[in-house]
């Protein structure tokens, strides 16, 4: 009769196990053989310490919720840790209560009903233990409780829609630790015994009337709440607490997305906690979307219910990415869906035929982009030409385009096929060194591109060494500029660095708060398919007011697209990288070059240059 | 001819018997803004793909929206998906979506053995 209090907690438990054994076998027997070669060995070799750390310090202490916002962090760490204390130091306890190391779970969990007088080696201090323990819970469900009703706050200004079955696991939880302290003060109120909290409200209890007839219902109700919350978890949002381990591990193993779904992107939607940080990143409520962003991407992939709409309604600017305190892999994971969606409709491109490929040192390709933007073509022909440069121009005609579009659309076969065609070329040329003007072609070409011994630069790594060897000279132009970070090159491929260091040369480049992995996008991205003109102008208006408030005299991008979006916005005056440097090359020093000297002879005239 | 540079033009005759609805109708729910194209041609001009092969954007929406489908299905597999006719459009149409809303239509109806 005694043990009827455990049945509700035994039963949620045994259910919640079993689910996640199923999906973890799932999960794994999902993995292709490498993959599941790769985990078998991170977790039998040092790598395991690494996944255990981590597992420690992200999944119950919230260091990267910490760090974007302190209360936040707190709340969250207060619920986990303190939970995951409860749990071990409540075994502790009993181990010591039973001088046992074997301990039923229910004995340990109900510990106080089944032991409620008591009186072992060190048990006053476990009471007070426990006690401070549920107070630190209890301090975190306060601040939950707060953030649903004031989320401003904690830093957010938007969380997600519930779904029903978050709800039902959300109230549960909430339940349970007011519940474990009325039930554990009952107790405390009977016996006469327990901590500075349980004793101070058995007290209040005790005041009420006879203690007695609470004793069972609250212990009950306790052991309901757990049992709920333990039956509502797999279905809802907190099946992230699980996942997110397993994703750990996977993760530190080395597993990574594939071009197509598989268990581990599996993994990654079920880690999703759909805490809603991602959703203040995202710019496009801005344009009044809010239905697209990563977290719903993830809960529509969860529920099988993902449309085109929002599916390829997103920048893939990757600001979600930065703030995603589970490491979720937002644009990868909605590329992999993009592919999956496109799959049926690949292009095979059989008009390309295999052009002559001219012989030089160096290739440059503008892009497609870049040729939309012809100031910035010609600064690279005038910087090509005064340094003297053996150079190739690959598409100033025609050739197609790099790939990285069709990718962004999920049309990755077809991607190949251009890529193919473009390399063929590149390699025929004989050039060691690729110079790319658009971030959009430098992330296809270092990332999908097979070049050996042909090394891929971005226009502004180039003009820097350019300048470091002395090949070209740039004058100051004294100009405060701001400097906005092209999402495919500063999220994209982490150069944040080289074209600051560049404008550091010929001005001052201002210092902004939303800058590098925080930059905006500016609103033109091919990420995104769906997005209207009227929208993209709401996004571009919203990275141009914060550039604005820093009055630069001019706008710096080093992306075509970026400069032909602000451009349009006739707010500042928008040059591109290559330009600026373009215009900084001092009059006389292009006049050498152009009078056809030897590379030699412009060196030894670098010197007397004016810089 | 084509040696003199000259043009042989196809017929012009629109076939309103053969007026086939169910690709436009499929990408004008879905991007109304195709509504507003006036056929200037400027995607056509910047077309990278239109300066490898015969393809036109441009004639694509025409014969969208003729519902001359028939000719779609090879046509429309040559884009590059590069996003230049967007970006130049002065209707600020998303052809990158009209693109791929065909596509997909395309093949719908290819699985579905109606075209």
């Amino acid at each position: 009769m005694e043990n009827i209090i455990s049945i509700p907690f035994l039963v949620g438990m045994i259910y919640l196990f079993g689910v996640l054994i199923f999906r973890c076998i799932k999960w794994i027997s999902g993995l292709s053989k490498f993959d599941k070669i790769r985990l078998f060995k991170s977790i039998t070799g040092r790598r395991l310490f690494l996944s255990i750390k981590e597992t420690f310090m992200e999944a119950l202490l919230h260091r990267k919720i910490f760090r974007k916002n302190p209360v936040l962090g707190y709340m969250h760490m207060s619920l986990a840790f303190g939970w995951f204390l409860l749990i071990v130091v409540g075994h502790l306890e009993t181990m010591i209560a039973e001088h046992s190391l074997f301990v039923p779970f229910h004995k340990a969990v109900f510990f106080r009903y089944y032991e409620g007088s008591g009186d072992f080696f060190l048990s006053g201090f476990f009471a007070f233990l426990m006690d401070f323990l549920l107070l630190f819970v209890l301090s975190g469900l306060l601040f939950a409780i707060v953030k649903r009703f004031r989320k401003r706050l904690f830093g957010l200004r938007r969380t997600t829609r519930l779904k029903s079955g978050d709800k039902i696991a959300l109230t549960s939880l909430w339940l349970i630790f007011p519940l474990r302290l009325l039930a554990e003060s009952t107790t405390a109120a009977i016996y006469h015994n327990g901590g500075f909290l349980t004793s101070g409200v058995g007290f209040l209890i005790d005041f009420t009337g006879n203690p007695a007839i609470l004793y069972y219902p609250f212990w009950m109700a306790y052991s309901l709440s757990l049992g709920f919350f333990f039956v509502a978890l797999p279905n809802s949002r907190y099946m992230h607490i699980p996942t997110e381990v397993v994703f750990i591990f996977m993760r530190n193993a080395g597993i990574r997305l594939k071009k197509q779904n598989d268990s581990y992107t599996d993994v990654q939607v079920f880690s999703c906690s759909r805490c809603g940080i991602c959703l203040d990143k995202c710019q496009l409520s801005v344009a009044g979307i809010d239905d697209s962003q990563s977290v719903y991407l993830l809960k529509n992939i969860r529920n099988k219910n993902l449309s085109d709409e929002k599916l390829f309604n997103c920048q893939m600017c990757g600001r979600c990415q930065i703030d995603c305190p589970v490491g979720i892999e937002t644009i990868e994971l909605r590329t992999v869906q993009r592919i999956e969606s496109t799959r049926e409709y690949n292009s095979s491109y059989d008009y390309l035929i295999q052009e002559t490929a001219t012989k030089a040192d160096v290739v440059y390709f503008a892009g497609c982009m870049t040729h939309l933007t012809p100031r910035v073509v010609s600064s690279m022909k005038k910087i090509f030409g005064t340094a003297g440069e053996n150079v190739w121009f690959m598409d100033e005609e025609k050739a197609p385009c790099c790939g990285r579009p069709l990718m962004l659309a999920g049309q990755y076969e077809a991607a190949r096929k251009l890529i193919e065609n473009n390399s063929r070329m590149i390699l025929d040329s004989g050039a060691h060194t690729l110079v790319v003007s658009c971030p959009i072609c430098y992330k296809v070409f270092k990332e999908d591109y097979k070049l050996p011994d042909v090394e891929v630069v971005f226009h502004a790594q180039y003009i820097n060494e350019l300048i470091d060897s002395g090949r070209l000279l740039v004058d100051i132009n004294g100009l405060r500029m701001v400097y906005h970070d092209p999402c495919e090159l500063g999220r994209g491929m982490g150069m944040y660095e080289e074209p600051r260091r560049l404008l550091g040369r010929l001005g001052e480049v201002v210092q902004m708060k939303d800058e590098k992995e925080y930059a905006y996008c500016c609103g033109g991205s091919l990420g995104n398919i769906k997005i209207s003109g009227e929208e993209r102008k709401l996004l571009r208006n919203q990275a141009l007011g914060a550039y604005e408030s820093y009055s630069p005299d001019i706008l710096v991008t080093a992306c075509p697209k970026c400069k032909k979006t602000f451009a349009a916005g006739r707010k500042m005056k928008v040059l591109d990288i290559a330009e600026v440097v373009a215009g900084a090359i001092p009059a006389n020093f292009a006049q050498i070059a152009e009078s056809s000297f030897e590379k030699q002879d412009i060196d030894t005239f670098a010197p007397y240059m004016p810089c | 001819m084509s040696q003199f540079d000259f043009l042989k033009p196809k017929s012009r005759q629109i076939e309103f018997e053969q007026f086939d609805d169910r690709i436009l109708t499929f990408v004008l729910e879905r991007e109304r803004s195709f509504l507003t194209c006036i056929s200037c041609g400027g995607c056509t001009a910047t077309c990278s793909a239109g300066k490898l092969t015969s393809f036109n954007i441009r004639k694509i929406g025409l014969s969208l929206r003729r519902g001359n489908i028939n000719d779609l299905s090879d046509e429309v597999q040559k884009c590059m998906f590069c996003g230049k006719c967007t970006l130049v459009c002065p209707r600020d149409i998303n052809i990158r979506n009209v693109v791929l809303l065909i596509k997909k239509r395309i093949a719908q109806l290819e699985t579905e053995k109606a075209l």
